[in-house]
């Protein structure tokens, strides 16, 4: 199958659109691949101070407050860059009216670290007077939930800053926890909190060269691997110098590898990768679709998540299977979407209602892009969108970028959805890329959605529109299909696939795009790698977690070194 | 500004009397002394201060069929244009402006988008500049409890176009419940009340605030330059905060025509028509308590995306899709099924004015002390153009600050032009404004009082 792949796609190895080069597969043009780079000579990046994401920052309160926090309030919304709301998290700041609702959230959630269940066990010790300041006692708890919530010990002045708040807010109030509970809120928008901090120190092993000091390395170690902070043992590590040893630093991957919180930050990355955050703002017709509900919508994406948790962590399956996999999760709510009978009874039936299910041989479903997670997010309102959901595909799954329309596109050719000449969105696609300035961007995306045009815009199965059967015909860079099935087989096969889970999984873990020299290590070196591992996830997270450049930052002195945007030019996308 | 002076000269006296209240647990003080605030004919505040100018940002996506919007005539006493006929009751507040574009200089055009930005923002692509909302509420805002308020309609945060830089987007408010909880709900000191409660809450966590600004300085010494503007940016907004407190914490200032929000039901979220009505109707209901009451002088409300989202109830197309599909009716010479959304979105927009103008303010109407910028991002959607980009100003007539009820026709200019001269008829000190083909020193002037 992989040799087929390689034949069909050598004879495309560029794409041109509009006198402009937006794809280049270098590896398919026959040219030889460049010798594995020197670990040494490749430049890391600047460090980034990233805003905590809606999930990290719900990840943390639950690790240290526990599960049974509510969190209400609205969050800033997250900003995606380069395709990863991780790099575009280093990039945003928090505005007024942000930093207003994260001041609702942390006062509801400090509300009940005090309340009558959570108190003492939150609160190690007690006042000398339930209403006057102790500062031993708010010394001893800002210290230690300090060191949880900003991933680092508090200074001193920290600490005595926040007992002296305490004392104050106690007077105020007339209560010593009512003065804590204050204190907590308070912490609670401090920048400490609210952003992932990374100090770069000079590395010793590497003269010249400049590294994460350890709790930076802790917390960019565990916002990768669990997408949330660091737990007490990484951050005890952190404090022995264990970190700053190979034999102590993967001691301590391996056992973050095996924790059950990994689901949890895999899930994070491909929710991220997928784009997920876009349903938060999806819409459907309620009179076309009055299947589709936030319910379903919450299905769907615990549907692939599933699906990409089991097949990659517990079936430590191979990555590329994932677009061919018959293997899924059912819920009844997404039973009556896909047409299946899901009974509570049935073998197999988890406590939670989700049941394994394979689609059978022969059925038109294979693969996470005909779920309906994908078919549905990348479709408009009330109908399907081929353009949406090839170009969905062309950027999240194979990591390429396609341009917007130009300005000022005269639309002479109009395309009516009642001409009985065109009854099918192929063919009305077919009339508007006559357009030669049109043409050019929409045969890189049409193509692949309309092999996906049996599924309507909630992807619900359907043979055919307006009375005229559906063409499920397509193509991607040379490769021809004649069904959604073949679709996934090709991506399965396009060198692409690999290649951009490895660059975008780097990227997460950065919270940066990947420099210059990091592209060419990752597509020579850990791309080998990947490839050597048979294409499994959690191999490929340990090899980016202990290579020598994961933690190599640029020199810190910002008076010597370059922006952030000089020093990224050229990365490629 | 006359009124904060007021407020700052009042405010240490104030403070000392309440730190003594705040000694035990809160308590509830009439302070009559106060009452004589308002002048005896509620024109302007007791101070002689006049009533404050208020300004506002009002976008669409799609922009309106051109040939159909732009007025005959030119200058005052226009004939309202057949797609703007439910605006006619507001005429001579309105102030229309066609031919005005953003320029690109070669930057790319990111389609429902590149043209507001260039207009409110003065970019013609890349450069972060704040928006206009930004750059107002920064100079006449900063002493009132938000220093500027954003709502989506259709339920969407990021329906916003209010942006400081690339880093400080100010997201919308999505739900009309969340405004009112934000306004109305427990830190809400209603200025007319004879009691005032300061909140001991409030006093000690503004108290504890300070062990966050104490650690600025070290912390931003570890930063390069980009991530030190993020770390300063946040610190602004800290202060911000700081602010809202303090102005939470004292007896505000009297106001005729503030009376409370009614308190909105839930209602569904969504993009057809309908619903995108409704909740900009409730919305704007608000923001008009918001304003009457000092609570902010400044708002931005996004009724639709710039790729149009809008669409009739139980029908699969969007706004968007019908201004590049539809073909053009023979007959009528545009698309009808376009124009139907720009129909409904022009009597959205009535609202809003006829929202403003039911509250009565001194001898006029709020309107008249609030001056709305409304516009969309593209001239003609089929086309993704960026030439004459539909613009208003409406309201601010009995502001004494700008003129209007006035059609200024321009040939493809920088439509920079109207936000400078918006900045200074509302007193901003700027004397150009913009970045490229979009700098701009020349004010509309005949637009000034």
């Amino acid at each position: 199958m992989a040799s087929k792949g390689k034949l069909l796609f050598g004879g495309v190895a560029l794409l041109i659109v509009a006198g402009a080069a937006v794809i280049a597969f270098p590896e398919l043009t026959g040219q030889k691949a460049k010798k594995p780079a020197d670990i040494s000579s490749i430049a890391g990046g600047p460090t980034v101070l990233r805003r905590l994401t809606q999930t990290q920052y719900q990840h943390v309160i639950a690790d240290v407050f526990g599960n049974d926090i509510t969190i209400g309030g609205r969050f800033e919304p997250d900003i995606r860059d380069s395709g990863l709301i991780e790099v575009g998290a280093g990039k945003v700041s928090v505005p007024a009216s942000g930093l207003e609702q994260y001041g609702k959230m942390a006062r509801s959630i400090s509300v009940q670290v005090f309340d009558k269940a959570h108190r003492d066990s939150m609160v190690g010790c007690k006042p000398a007077s339930p209403n006057a300041p102790d500062d031993n006692c708010a010394g001893q708890f800002v210290s230690q939930v300090g060191r949880l919530l900003y991933r680092r010990p508090l200074t001193q002045e920290e600490t005595a800053n926040l007992v002296k708040g305490a004392a104050d807010a106690t007077k105020t109030v007339g209560n010593f926890y009512g003065g804590l509970q204050i204190t907590l809120t308070t912490m609670l928008q401090a920048p400490q909190f609210l952003f992932n901090w990374e100090t770069s120190v000079a590395d010793r092993s590497h003269p010249g060269q400049f590294t994460l000091n350890a709790y930076s390395k802790a917390s960019r170690l565990s916002f990768f691997l669990w997408n949330s902070a660091p737990d007490d043992m990484l951050l005890t590590a952190a404090e022995k110098g264990e970190l700053d040893t190979k034999a102590g630093f993967t001691r301590q991957v391996d056992r973050m590898l095996v924790s059950p919180r990994l689901e949890a930050g895999a899930r994070a990355y491909f929710a991220d990768m997928f784009n997920f955050d876009g349903f938060n703002n999806l819409s459907k017709d309620p009179t076309i679709y009055p299947k589709y509900s936030f319910g379903l919508a919450t299905d769907a994406q615990e549907q692939t998540l599933r699906t990409v948790s089991n097949h990659l962590l517990v079936k430590d399956g191979d990555y590329r299977d994932l677009f061919t996999t018959r293997d899924t999760f059912m819920s009844r709510q997404l039973g009556a979407v896909y047409s299946i009978p899901v009974p509570k009874d049935a073998p197999g039936a988890m406590p939670d209602g989700w049941q394994p299910y394979s689609f059978p041989a022969g059925d038109p479903r294979s693969g996470i892009l005909m779920q309906v997670s994908f078919l549905a997010l990348h479709s408009h309102p009330g109908r399907t969108s081929p353009t949406l959901r090839g170009k969905a595909l062309r950027e999240t799954i194979l990591c390429q970028k396609v341009p917007d329309p130009p300005g000022n596109v005269n639309f002479n050719v109009v395309q009516d959805t009642k001409n009985p000449a065109y009854k099918t969105v192929r063919q009305r696609l077919e009339a508007h890329r006559t357009q030669p300035t049109c043409t050019g961007c929409h045969k890189m995306m049409d193509p692949i959605g309309l092999s996906l045009e049996n599924f309507d815009s909630i992807g619900t199965y359907r043979a055919g529109e307006n009375g005229s059967a559906i063409d499920a015909s397509g193509e991607i860079d040379g490769v021809k299909f004649d069904s959604a099935e073949g679709l996934g087989k090709a991506i399965h096969d396009h060198p692409a696939t690999t290649a951009c889970l490895v660059n975008r999984l780097y990227a997460y873990a950065v919270g940066r795009q990947p420099t210059k020299s990091e592209t060419e290590w990752l597509r020579a070196d850990l791309g080998k790698g990947f490839a050597a591992d048979g294409y499994k996830f959690k191999p490929l997270m340990r090899r980016i977690a202990i290579s020598d450049v994961f933690f190599r930052v640029i020199a810190p002195d910002p008076e010597t070194r370059p922006t952030r945007q000089a020093s990224l030019q050229g990365a490629a996308q | 500004m006359n009124v904060t002076q007021r407020l700052a000269d009042l405010a240490p006296n104030r403070r000392g009397f309440m730190r003594g209240l705040l000694s035990g647990a809160a308590v509830t003080v009439a302070l009559p002394f106060l009452d004589c605030f308002l002048n005896a004919n509620g024109t302007a505040l007791a101070s002689g201060a006049p009533l404050p100018t208020r300004f506002g940002t009002w976008f669409w996506g799609c922009g309106l069929t051109p040939g159909r919007w732009e007025p005959k005539q030119r200058g005052a006493g226009y004939t309202m244009p057949d797609e703007l006929t439910m605006l006619s009751p507001y005429a001579d507040q309105l102030s229309i402006f066609s031919g005005f574009k953003t320029f690109l200089d070669g930057n790319g055009l990111t389609p429902h988008q590149s043209g507001q930005r260039g207009i409110i923002t003065g970019t013609t692509g890349k450069e972060p500049d704040p928006s206009i909302d930004v750059l107002i509420a920064d100079a006449t805002g900063p002493n009132t409890r938000f220093r500027s308020l954003e709502v989506s309609p259709m339920g969407n945060p990021n329906n916003t176009i209010s942006r400081r830089s690339n880093s400080i987007i100010n997201a919308a408010e999505a739900s009309p419940m969340a405004l009112y909880a934000r306004l109305f709900g427990a830190e809400f000191q209603d200025p007319n009340a004879a009691d005032f409660k300061p909140d001991p809450r409030i006093m000690a966590e503004k108290s504890v605030l300070s062990a966050i600004k104490d650690s600025r300085e070290k912390l931003s010494g570890q930063l390069g330059a980009a991530d030190k503007a993020r770390l300063d940016e946040y610190f602004t907004s800290l202060r911000q905060i700081e602010q809202q407190m303090t102005i939470e914490l004292q007896k505000p200032e009297p106001l005729a025509a503030c009376t409370k929000a009614e308190k909105p039901n839930e209602k569904p979220v969504g993009t057809d028509v309908e619903t995108t009505f409704a909740n900009h109707k409730l919305f704007a209901q608000i923001l008009a308590h918001a304003l009457a009451c000092d609570q902010t002088r400044v708002m931005n409300i996004s009724y639709t995306d710039g790729a149009s989202s809008l669409r009739k109830v139980g029908e699969p197309t969007t706004q968007h899709i019908h201004t590049h599909e539809d073909p053009i009716d023979d007959k009528l010479g545009y698309q009808p099924g376009a124009a139907y959304f720009e129909n409904q979105i022009m009597l959205g927009f009535a609202t809003l004015l006829e929202t403003l103008k039911s509250v009565k303010e001194g001898d006029g109407t709020l309107l008249d002390r609030t001056v709305v910028m409304a516009l969309s991002e593209c001239g003609y959607a089929k086309q993704h153009t960026l030439e004459s980009i539909p613009v208003f100003l409406a309201g601010g007539k009995g502001s004494g600050k700008i003129k209007t009820g006035i059609h200024v026709a321009a040939a493809g200019e920088p439509g920079t032009r109207i936000g400078l001269t918006v900045q200074q008829c509302l007193g901003l000190s700027v004397n150009s404004w913009g970045v490229g083909s979009m700098r701009t020193a020349r004010p509309l002037t005949e637009l000034f009082v």
